[in-house]
C-alpha cells in the first residue's frame, strides 16, 4: 500500500478517536436537554470542577485552604494522604451527585415552568459560580491528573503495520493513541450503560416519559424533580469522565472548561435530543476536520480544525434543521 | 483648651499630607482568572512580592514607597485596555501588560498619554526602535532574537552547520505566534534549512493533526511559540510520538515548570529558551523569605517562589525599580512622573555588579538602553528541563541574536509603522 494511503487511514482512525473525545463532552449537554430542556452551559465548567475534586481528593488536598489560611493565618495545604484513583473517583462521583442535589434545590425548583432562556441564563450563573468555587476549594494552579489511563502511541500497531507500506518507501507505522483507545472503551461502556439504565429500569423508563413528555410525565405521577437530580448526577458524571480524558492530556486547569467549545458543533449535527447523535455526530466532526486539515489544512495556513468543525455542522443544518438524530420540533399555531 | 490643640495637630497633620511624597504606582495588569491563569498567577505574585520587599526591606524607592494597582484583564484584550483607562490617572509610571495583543493596543494610547509600556520580551518587537517608539520599550528581548537564539542553539549543536535540516515551527494562530515567521524564514535562507510552520488554534487543547504531520514529516527540530495550555499539549503529544525531546526547544513563553509537569519524566531534556536565571538559588530570595512570606505579606501563597514565571515577574519589577531609580536621578527628585519614568527607563544601565548588589549576581544579561535602541543587546540562554529533580538548568550562556539579519526587519516594520501613524523619527544622539 502506499503510504499516502495508509496516512489517510491514520488520519480517519485518529479523527474516530478525537471525535469520540467531543461525544463524550456532547453527551452530557444531550442527557440534560433531553430530559428539561436546558441547555447547559455549565457543562464544561463541570468537567473541570469534577477533575479539579478528583485530582484534590488523590492528593489529599484540603478544600479552601487559600481561603481558611488566609483567615486564620494559618498554613494548611494537604491532609498528608494519596488515595488510590478508584477511591479518588468514588468519591467525586459523590460530590457530583451531591452538586446535581444543590443545582436541583437552589436553581431548578424555583424555576419551574420559565421559560428555556431563562433556564440557560441560570446556567450561564452557574458556570461562573463553579468557575470561582473551583478555584475557591482547590486553587487555580495547573494539576496534573494521574488516574493510571496510559498515553503515547501503541507500540504494537506501530510495528505491526509498519510493514504493510510499498516496499523502499519511507513509512514509520500507524499512530494511535492509547488514551484515545481507553476513552473509546469507556464511551462504549458508557452509551451501552446509559441505554440499558434508559430501557430496564423504572427510573429510566420515568427518564424517557419526562423527555417525551413533561406534563403527561407529571400525570402519571413522575417526580419532574427527582429526574432532573437523576440526570445532572449522570450529566456530573459523564463531565468526570470527559474531565479525566482530557485533562489526562494537559494537566486541569481552567481550559478544561473549554472543551465545551468542541461539543457545540457535535450537537448541532447531531441533534440535542439523541445519545446516538452525540455520538455519530461527534465521530463525523471528528472524521470531517481531521481529513480537511490532513488534506486541504497545508495549503490554506492550517488551523482549520476549530472553524471547519462549524461549517461541516452548518451545512448539515441546512438539510436537517433538527440534526441527524434530533427531534423534529412542530409547533402548531 | 483640649479642643484648640486637637485642631492644632489635625492642622499640622493637613499641612503635612499636603506636601508628603505621594506613592510611585506601578499598574499590574495581572490575570488569576480565565484560560491562562495559570500563567498568569506566578507572574502577578512574582511582580508584587518584588515591590512589596523593596517596601518592607528598603523603605520604598529612594524612601518613597511604591504601590501596586492591580487590574484583572483574563488576557483579554478589551478588558486590558479598560485597566488601562481606569489605572492611568492614578500616577501610573509604567505598564507591563503581559499580552502582545494588550501591548499592541496601548502602544497609541500610551504614547499619547506620556506613559511608558515595558513589552519584556513580548510585543510588538519592532519598538525597539526608539527613534518612532517613543514611549514602548521591549528590553532585554524581543521575539524576533528568540527566534535567533533558537537557531543560534540548533547551529552550535550542530557544528555550525545546518544546511538541508528540517526546523519546524509550532505556533499559536494569533499576532503572538506568527511573531517569529518571518525571522525563520529570513534565518533559513541564511543557513539553509527548511522551515515549516504549522498553525495550532486557541487555546490549542486539541492537537493531534499538528503531532501526526510532525510525526510523518520527521523535522529534525521543533520550535514552539505556544502559551497556556498550548504548551502542555505540545510537550505530551510531542512525547507522545516519542519526538526527541532535546530537539524541541520553546520560545520563553513556552517553558515554565507548568509546562513539562503534565508529561511526567517523557518531558525529560525539553529545552526552552530565556532570558534570566532559573531557580531560587539567589540571596534576594532569603529576603523575599523573610520579609514578604514569612510576614504574611506575599500576593500568593508563597508556594510559586523560584518558578520561572514568578521570577519574570519578579525581574520585570526589579527592572521597573531600577529604571525608577535612574528618573529620580536623572530629575533630582523623589516623586517622579510617567514622563520622568520614561527617561529613567531609556537611561538604564544593568551590570553585574548592579545585579550583585541587588543580590541577583548572574541572574539576567547586563544592558543598556539608549534613545534609538529600546530592546537592549538582545541576549538570551537556553534552559533545559530535568524530569527527575523538577528543575530547570541554564545550558548556555547568555548569547547575542543574529543582528545583521534582524535589524533590517525592525528598521523596515519601525518605518512602515511611522509612515502609516505619520510618526516623526527622533533625533539621537
Amino acid at each position: 500500500m502506499s503510504p499516502d494511503f495508509l496516512n489517510t487511514i491514520e488520519v480517519i482512525l485518529n479523527g474516530l478517536m478525537a471525535g469520540v473525545m467531543y461525544s463524550l463532552v456532547a453527551l452530557g449537554f444531550v442527557l440534560i436537554f433531553k430530559a428539561s430542556g436546558i441547555f447547559n452551559y455549565a457543562q464544561g465548567v463541570m468537567a473541570l470542577f469534577a477533575a479539579m475534586t478528583l485530582v484534590g481528593f488523590q492528593t489529599g488536598q484540603v478544600p479552601f485552604s487559600h481561603l481558611i489560611n488566609a483567615v486564620f493565618g494559618t498554613s494548611i495545604h494537604s491532609f498528608g494522604w494519596t488515595l488510590p484513583a478508584v477511591v479518588a473517583v468514588l468519591l467525586t462521583v459523590v460530590v457530583m451527585i451531591l452538586f446535581a442535589i444543590l443545582v436541583e434545590r437552589l436553581v431548578l425548583k424555583h424555576l419551574v415552568n420559565q421559560e428555556p432562556i431563562i433556564l440557560f441564563m441560570a446556567t450561564i450563573g452557574l458556570a461562573y459560580f463553579m468557575e470561582g468555587m473551583g478555584d475557591l476549594m482547590w486553587g487555580s494552579e495547573m494539576k496534573i491528573l494521574d488516574v493510571g489511563v496510559p498515553q503515547g502511541g501503541s507500540l504494537w500497531l506501530e510495528e505491526f503495520t509498519a510493514g504493510w507500506a510499498t516496499e523502499g518507501s519511507t513509512y514509520y507505522g500507524m499512530y494511535i493513541d492509547r488514551l484515545d483507545i481507553v476513552a473509546t472503551v469507556v464511551a462504549i461502556v458508557l452509551v451501552i450503560s446509559l441505554t440499558l439504565f434508559s430501557q430496564y429500569t423504572r427510573t429510566g423508563r420515568a427518564l424517557r416519559a419526562v423527555a417525551d413528555d413533561h406534563q403527561a410525565a407529571l400525570s402519571v405521577g413522575i417526580s419532574l424533580r427527582k429526574i432532573w437530580v437523576i440526570v445532572w448526577a449522570i450529566a456530573g458524571i459523564v463531565a468526570m469522565v470527559a474531565g479525566i480524558m482530557w485533562g489526562a492530556k494537559s494537566g486541569v486547569q481552567f481550559s478544561l472548561s473549554l472543551i465545551a467549545l468542541k461539543a457545540l458543533p457535535v450537537l448541532i449535527l447531531g441533534g440535542f435530543t439523541s445519545i446516538p447523535g452525540a455520538i455519530i455526530g461527534g465521530l463525523i466532526i471528528g472524521v470531517g476536520e481531521k481529513l480537511f486539515e490532513y488534506g486541504v489544512g497545508p495549503l490554506i495556513g492550517g488551523a482549520t480544525e476549530n472553524w471547519f468543525a462549524y461549517v461541516l455542522a452548518l451545512i448539515f443544518l441546512v438539510f436537517r434543521p433538527q440534526g441527524l438524530f434530533g427531534d423534529k420540533i412542530i409547533e402548531r399555531v | 483648651m483640649k479642643g484648640l490643640k486637637a485642631a492644632g495637630i489635625a492642622m499640622v497633620a493637613a499641612l503635612t499630607s499636603t506636601t508628603a511624597v505621594a506613592d510611585l504606582v506601578f499598574p499590574s495588569l495581572s490575570y488569576r482568572t480565565g484560560p491562562y491563569a495559570v500563567n498568569g498567577i506566578p507572574y502577578a505574585d512574582g511582580y508584587e512580592d518584588y515591590l512589596t520587599l523593596v517596601n518592607e526591606r528598603d523603605g520604598g524607592i529612594g524612601g518613597v514607597k511604591a504601590k501596586v494597582l492591580e487590574c484583572e484583564t483574563g488576557y483579554n484584550t478589551q478588558k486590558g485596555v479598560e485597566c488601562y483607562e481606569a489605572t492611568k490617572g492614578e500616577g501610573a509610571l509604567v505598564y507591563q501588560p503581559l499580552s502582545t495583543g494588550i501591548t499592541y493596543q496601548l502602544i497609541p494610547k500610551a504614547t499619547a498619554d506620556g506613559i511608558p509600556v515595558h513589552s519584556m520580551g513580548y510585543g510588538r518587537t519592532s519598538a525597539k526602535n526608539g527613534k518612532v517608539f517613543s514611549h514602548i520599550f521591549n528590553y532585554p528581548v524581543n521575539y524576533w532574537d528568540g527566534a535567533s537564539h533558537a537557531v543560534n542553539h540548533i547551529l552550535d549543536v550542530n557544528g555550525g552547520d545546518i544546511a538541508g535540516k528540517t526546523i519546524a515551527l509550532v505556533y499559536h494562530n494569533s499576532a503572538y505566534g506568527k511573531e517569529p515567521i518571518r525571522t525563520l524564514e529570513e534565518l533559513s535562507k541564511k543557513h539553509g534549512y527548511k522551515f515549516t510552520p504549522i498553525a495550532v488554534d486557541h487555546p490549542g487543547q486539541e492537537q493531534k493533526s499538528q503531532w501526526l504531520q510532525i510525526r510523518r514529516e520527521r523535522p529534525d527540530y521543533v520550535l514552539m511559540w505556544g502559551w497556556g495550555v498550548m504548551n502542555q499539549v505540545a510537550i505530551q503529544e510531542a512525547a507522545n510520538i516519542r519526538f526527541p525531546m532535546e530537539n524541541f526547544i520553546g520560545i520563553w513563553w513556552s517553558g515554565s515548570e507548568n509546562d513539562v509537569l503534565p508529561a511526567g519524566i517523557k518531558a525529560n531534556g525539553y529545552k526552552a529558551l530565556t532570558f534570566h536565571g532559573v531557580g531560587s538559588d539567589f540571596p534576594i530570595f532569603d529576603d523575599i523569605k523573610k520579609y514578604v512570606v514569612d510576614a504574611g505579606k506575599a500576593a500568593g501563597a508563597g508556594d510559586q517562589v523560584g518558578t520561572v514565571l514568578y521570577n519574570r515577574g519578579l525581574y520585570a519589577a526589579l527592572l521597573a525599580v531600577e529604571a525608577a531609580k535612574v528618573a529620580q536621578e536623572i530629575h533630582g527628585t523623589k516623586d517622579i512622573n510617567a514622563a520622568q519614568m520614561r527617561d529613567g527607563m531609556e537611561a538604564l544601565v544593568i551590570d553585574n555588579a548592579k545585579m550583585e548588589a541587588l543580590g541577583i549576581p548572574g541572574f539576567g544579561p547586563e544592558f543598556s538602553v539608549d534613545c534609538g535602541n529600546h530592546g537592549g543587546p538582545g541576549l538570551g540562554a537556553v534552559q533545559q528541563w530535568d524530569a527527575e529533580a523538577g528543575t530547570w538548568s541554564l545550558i548556555s550562556d547568555f548569547a547575542p541574536s543574529d543582528m545583521d539579519v534582524i535589524q533590517p526587519l525592525i528598521d523596515e516594520d519601525s518605518s512602515a509603522f511611522a509612515t502609516e501613524n505619520k510618526i516623526e523619527m527622533k533625533e539621537c544622539a
